[in-house]
């Protein structure tokens, strides 16, 4: 038989009906993952149709993208940024008690961004097909998951069927070789393959990342990479499963236990690409040679080093980026005034993350004038920062320590900058106004975006790691 | 959900050039709390088409536009990308397009468009700079034929996923056909169980 890549063994496994030249395949759906913003008009469609949701034991929902990040008032209410955005989160929790899916909703202590609880309860697991209503579904593929987003009508489809219909995409493999350096995190590794490949490069693509730097990288490392796969415009990003991923997996709520993890695991690792199994395409980025990254412009594939000059303009496009961004062409990105600074998202809002921030903020001041404010992804993340006592770290730097959710990365609750604001962001999209009107979004990992709070200005978070083994 | 089946087309175009039109653009993340998904056309390309007060901005290439008439958007590369929100082909549709004409569409704002009765075209690069450069040219898009032809008579052939291509001819949601596979799904569940 030919060798076969992860991708084509988690396909195959889950097609009920092959595709032909008529139809596509239908693929059987293992997780179903959903939240208040792209579920409501789905159930509605099920209604229409006198349907109720098919499996509601592989369906979990959360609230996260419109909730607020400040705790509730002396009487109990929670400030919504609107009276629609407290309607969306009430449509939720009626349509989950109506059709008995289980949903982790305010109050809840595994309530977070839906990208960040399923790995940490353990209802990601390799060999899944995993999808949402969000584009960032791709983050579970760190755990040899297909996961991918999916729009409305879709998640109506799966409601109702537990399946999808798709054609199977082509596939590409992305090697990371050699480890890198020191002060270069997973975050600067998305950046870098995505200014390689570009915004449009994983069109089409299932794709998956090797190499001696991504088997080096922790799940938290892995899932950061995986969740900007949809930034190089891949709809799903993953990495075999190994050690790594037993270990973390090990005694989480939803993961297997005593032999039947074993057996899981004996499982899990037949997963893994064979030796001389076909891709579509394939590229290559020498891990050794990365920096910290940021972004100048209104794509994410517009990156390039943190310590390194803003270009100019060569095109229409990037001349209109330029002029929303506003840097000054041949000049340092280290000469821009920040603004605003923020940690959190499905991207970057895991404890390693928080821990990274917290080792560059440690002892020292947020600078004046610049508003930082830390979203941790889930109750859990909180929970365990708090444990570790970050929070404090983070409130005596100044810094404003939230409650979790979604917050700036798409800033539809309320937390979003002031027009003009330069916002270094650990999130995972730059794009015009999406942090707020007239907001002009610099994406970095939170060691970047953390200096850069530290200093008021785009910094390069090396000097602050230097004498610490964070990264 | 049922819509407005499509087979032929002639209408004038849209131009937005740019390269890179998320889905934020074409719907803002503050318009995305509602629960239904009528009546969006009025939030789409909102912060292009209105300033701070709401005021219609004079530099806006929609103004001026009658969405009876151009219901063909051609857009720079990569249009669509970003976050997968339905909304983006809710708004559009709903706004008066039914067909967008890119070199290169983003996958999920594909997808989600097609089941809305709003037609993704991709089409050579050529072809591409030719309707970039001729705002308000009269098209026909015929997606039975799978061709869109100018006003000067060239034809360029596009092609739309054969399953998908009929659902829009027929202006069917697809999940009747997934429903009619529920025996197939049941016998994978007792295969794996």
């Amino acid at each position: 038989m030919k060798p076969q890549s992860l991708f084509d063994k988690l396909w195959a496994r889950h097609v009920v009906v092959a595709e032909t030249a008529d139809a596509p395949a239908v693929l059987y759906i293992d997780l179903h993952l959903i939240h208040e913003v792209t579920s409501p008009q789905a159930f509605t469609a099920l209604a229409e149709r006198g349907l109720k949701v098919r499996r509601p034991d592989l369906t979990i929902a959360t609230l996260d993208h419109s909730t607020p990040t400040l705790p509730a008032d002396s009487a109990g209410r929670l400030p919504y940024g609107s009276k629609e955005a407290e309607q969306q989160v009430a449509a939720l929790i009626d349509n989950c008690a109506a059709h008995g899916v289980t949903l982790f909703g305010i109050g809840d202590p595994r309530r977070g961004i839906v990208h960040v609880i399923g790995p940490e309860l353990g209802l990601t697991q390799p060999g899944k097909t995993i999808v949402c209503g969000d584009s960032h579904t791709s983050t579970h593929g760190a755990f040899g998951a297909l996961a991918f987003g999916i729009g409305t009508t879709e998640v109506g489809h799966v409601l109702a069927t537990q399946c999808v219909m798709q054609r199977k995409p082509k596939s590409m493999r992305i090697s990371f070789t050699g480890r890198a350096p020191a002060g270069v995190s997973a975050k600067d590794m998305a950046l870098a393959m995505i200014a390689q490949i570009g915004a449009d490069g994983g069109q089409g693509y299932a794709i998956e990342y090797a190499g001696e730097a991504i088997s080096a990288l922790s799940m938290e490392a892995r899932m950061t990479l995986c969740n900007m796969s949809i930034e190089a415009g891949a709809r799903s990003g993953m990495i075999a499963p190994d050690e790594t991923t037993f270990a973390w997996l090990k005694g989480r709520d939803n993961s297997p236990k005593g032999a039947a993890f074993e057996a899981a695991v004996a499982e899990w690792r037949a997963l893994a690409t064979e030796e001389g199994a076909d891709f579509d395409r394939e590229a290559t980025i020498d891990a050794t040679k990365l920096s910290p990254m940021i972004t100048f412009g209104i794509s994410p594939d517009a990156a390039a080093p943190v310590d390194g000059i803003a270009p100019a303009a060569r095109n229409e496009n990037e001349r209109h980026a330029a002029d929303y961004m506003r840097f000054n062409a041949g000049r340092p990105f280290a000469e821009a005034q920040v603004n605003r600074v923020f940690i959190g998202s499905c991207t970057n809002s895991r404890l390693e993350d928080l821990r990274l921030a917290a080792t560059v903020m440690r002892g020292r001041k947020v600078k004046a004038g610049v508003v930082a404010l830390i979203v941790p992804g889930s109750e859990a993340v909180k929970r365990d920062a708090e444990a570790e006592n970050l929070h404090r770290v983070f409130i005596d730097a100044g810094a404003q320590w939230r409650e979790p959710g979604c917050s700036m990365c798409i800033a539809m609750n309320g937390d979003e900058g002031a027009p003009g604001d330069l916002v270094v962001s650990t999130s995972n999209r730059n794009f015009i106004g999406r942090q707020g009107k007239g907001v002009r979004t610099v994406l970095a990992s939170p060691a970047t975006a953390a200096a850069s709070a530290i200093e008021g200005r785009i910094a390069d978070p090396r000097p602050y790691l230097e004498k610490t083994d964070a990264v | 959900m049922p819509f407005e089946p499509f087979s032929t087309l002639t209408s004038r175009t849209v131009v937005l050039a740019q390269e890179n039109i998320d889905t934020d653009q074409i719907i803002p993340a503050r318009f995305l709390t509602t629960t239904v998904r009528g009546g969006l056309g009025k939030a789409a390309f909102y912060d292009w088409r209105f300033d701070e007060s709401g005021r219609p901005k004079n530099s806006s290439v929609f103004n001026g536009v009658n969405p009876a008439t151009h219901q063909v958007l051609v857009a720079g590369s990569n249009f669509g990308c970003g976050s997968s929100r339905e909304h983006a082909p809710w708004a559009l549709a709903d706004f008066g397009f039914r067909v967008v004409i890119s070199s290169d569409i983003a996958d999920i704002f594909k997808s989600n468009a097609l089941k809305n009765g709003l037609l993704p075209v991709t089409v050579d690069v050529a072809t591409h700079r030719k309707l970039l450069a001729s705002p308000g040219a009269e098209v026909t898009v015929d997606l039975e034929r799978e061709t869109v032809t100018m006003s000067d008579g060239a034809t360029t052939p596009f092609r739309i996923e054969a399953f998908a291509r009929r659902c829009l001819l027929g202006g069917v949601d697809p999940l009747g056909a997934l429903l009619n596979h529920l025996p197939a799904i049941e016998s994978y569940e007792a295969s794996r169980a």
